[in-house]
């Protein structure tokens, strides 16, 4: 047994592959070029690029909801890349997705009792109904969240409240895995703090492992002990966060370092060139 | 010093369905030229600032007091219709979102030209080869390929571009920018506030920036003002305000950004005694 919880290795994505009208080969687009990650119990890695780099692809592919052309998923010891659904399905309550925009995440005709139950009674995880309330309420009182807010609908909840049951209901399944793909993006920074602090507690506590999908190196230098720089599909840069950040050995890795506006004044900043250009 | 650009004096709105407070007693001065940021978590009235400025605030919110001067004539006295031309032809919209700012039906060509033609009456061959020029200036690098294409064929950044273009194809006074590189990935949102400040600086506009990141405000406005439900709380210099604030919430949110810079700096949510009182002394009259 390794230390590693979850392994691909040499991953190929193409979306669009197969034969177009007239039996005419169609080469598809590649989103992921043979990526390898791995993440480590109770560690959370970041995965960090702009649009089209594949980090949303790769999360994907790591909890099996798209198909690799080739390559190999392993997570807790157990070559998962071809496994069926039905093999799946003990897995899917190990490995747990929070999702960018809670808005079309959450159902908006449950009440939010619903959502975060469901899961629970779906997988087997509670005897009954009044076992899956029972551990709801536990779990919003500890991320401090108003018990009222059961009763209602999603869309009666604020936006930092609504990214917290989203958390809750990955959280209430006791996964061993999380997968977090932009989920503090659009918030406001006070939000975003509170949800990142959350997060680090769940992940410390309950001894999680997490991949963390951002667009914003400084959100994943506030809560990644890894992190993977992605773009077009190939890993460019990979490392501890504290040397990527410190010595950025790639030069896409510093021109996203260096396009971040600090809170702190830099007159020389916007007209100097990043790295790429 | 001229007369400012824009002299807003003692702003309030309120919902129309609760009578709730939207706004209170907002002021600010704009300079030619100058770049203010408005910012605020949801909720501050920082958004409704820039759509009361341009006209086009919700049937839902009532102004109940108050006076935007734009060069010194109040806009909210103003005729609807002289109101309508003034706001197509001096004062501007960046918008957020690009991908659905634009129309997607029509041509980029037709959308850059229609104010320089209906507004200015310029002819359609000198408003395209105008077009073209703002392409150009923008940095768009196959201009005549981009006016005849579609929204849908343009990156998200090639968008922005274009609809800063758009922005200053009438040469305005003012522009309103509503969070306008919030959608775009950090590196191209570096390259659109270059651009913005730049083409501003070249043509003397005046900008509201509404935004609700604290790094964009320090690195490209001049001033600020920071709101807490609908009420100034901080207003100066970027260099006092983000350098010395004066105010607790202005200090709290600046803790709450995470620093990639400094990491053990960051990250820390506005205590809630401190939102509770704002919210008191908001509501004080």
């Amino acid at each position: 047994m390794t230390d590693d919880l979850l392994v691909a290795e040499n991953l190929e994505i193409v979306f669009g592959a197969g034969r177009g009208a007239f039996g005419r080969k169609r080469p598809g687009v590649k989103a992921l070029r043979g990526v390898s990650v791995r993440v480590g119990r109770g560690e959370t890695v970041g995965v960090v690029g702009e649009s089209g780099s594949g980090k949303t692809t790769l999360g994907r592919a790591l909890l099996r909801l798209v198909e690799p052309a080739s390559g190999r998923i392993v997570f807790d010891g157990r070559d998962i890349t071809r496994l069926g659904e039905t093999q799946m399905r003990p897995l899917r309550r190990r490995m747990q997705l929070i999702f960018q925009d809670p808005m079309a995440s959450l159902n908006p005709r449950h009440r939010i009792l619903r959502i975060v139950t469901e899961p629970l009674l779906f997988h087997r995880v509670v005897a009954d109904a009044a076992d899956a309330e029972r551990r709801a309420r536990a779990i919003f009182d500890r991320f401090s969240l108003p018990v009222s807010c059961l009763a209602r609908y999603p869309h009666e909840l604020s936006g930092g409240q609504r990214q917290r049951v989203g958390i809750a209901r990955a959280a209430l399944l006791a996964p061993d895995f999380v997968l977090a793909d932009e989920i503090v993006s659009g918030l406001d920074v006070s939000t975003q703090a509170q949800a990142l602090n959350l997060l680090k507690e769940l992940t410390r506590d309950l001894g999680l492992s997490m991949a963390f999908i951002s667009h914003d190196l400084s959100v994943i230098r506030a809560i990644c002990d890894r992190v993977y720089v992605l773009r077009h599909g190939v890993v460019v840069e990979e490392g501890r966060c504290e040397a990527v950040f410190a010595a950025p050995k790639h030069e896409y890795t510093r021109a996203l370092l260096d396009a971040i506006p600090s809170p702190r004044l830099d007159p020389g900043w916007l007209q100097r060139d990043t790295a790429m250009e | 010093m001229s007369a400012p650009v824009l002299d807003i004096r003692g702003l309030s709105a309120v919902s129309d369905r609760d009578q709730a407070p939207i706004l209170r007693r907002v002021s600010l001065t704009l300079a030619r030229g100058e770049t203010r940021g408005l910012v605020g978590e949801s909720g501050a009235g920082k958004t409704t600032i820039g759509k009361a400025i341009l006209g086009i605030l919700p049937r839902a919110v009532r102004v109940t007091s108050g006076e935007i001067l734009f060069q010194g004539r109040d806009l909210l006295a103003m005729p609807g219709g002289e109101l309508r031309r003034l706001i197509g032809e001096r004062i501007a919209l960046i918008p957020q979102d690009p991908m659905t700012a634009l129309n997607p039906g029509r041509r980029i060509e037709a959308q850059l030209t229609d104010g320089l033609r209906l507004v200015r009456g310029v002819s359609a061959s000198a408003a395209r080869a105008r077009a073209l020029k703002l392409l150009e200036e923008v940095r768009i690098r196959e201009p005549e390929r981009v006016l005849r294409a579609y929204p849908h064929e343009l990156s998200g950044g090639m968008r922005q571009r274009v609809l800063i273009a758009a922005a200053f194809a009438l040469e305005p006074t003012l522009i309103v920018a509503d969070e306008p590189t919030t959608a775009l990935d950090v590196t191209v949102q570096k390259q659109i506030l270059r651009l913005l400040r730049n083409m501003q600086a070249a043509h003397g506009t005046a900008v509201i920036f509404v935004t609700h990141d604290l790094g964009v405000v320090a690195q490209v406005c001049d001033s600020v003002t920071l709101l807490f439900g609908g009420k100034m709380v901080e207003e100066g210099t970027v260099a006092e305000v983000m350098e010395a604030p004066k105010h607790d919430y202005t200090r709290a949110l600046l803790d709450a950004c995470p620093r990639s810079d400094q990491p053990e700096l960051g990250l820390r949510p506005v205590p809630p005694e401190l939102i509770a009182r704002l919210r008191r002394e908001v509501a004080a009259p």
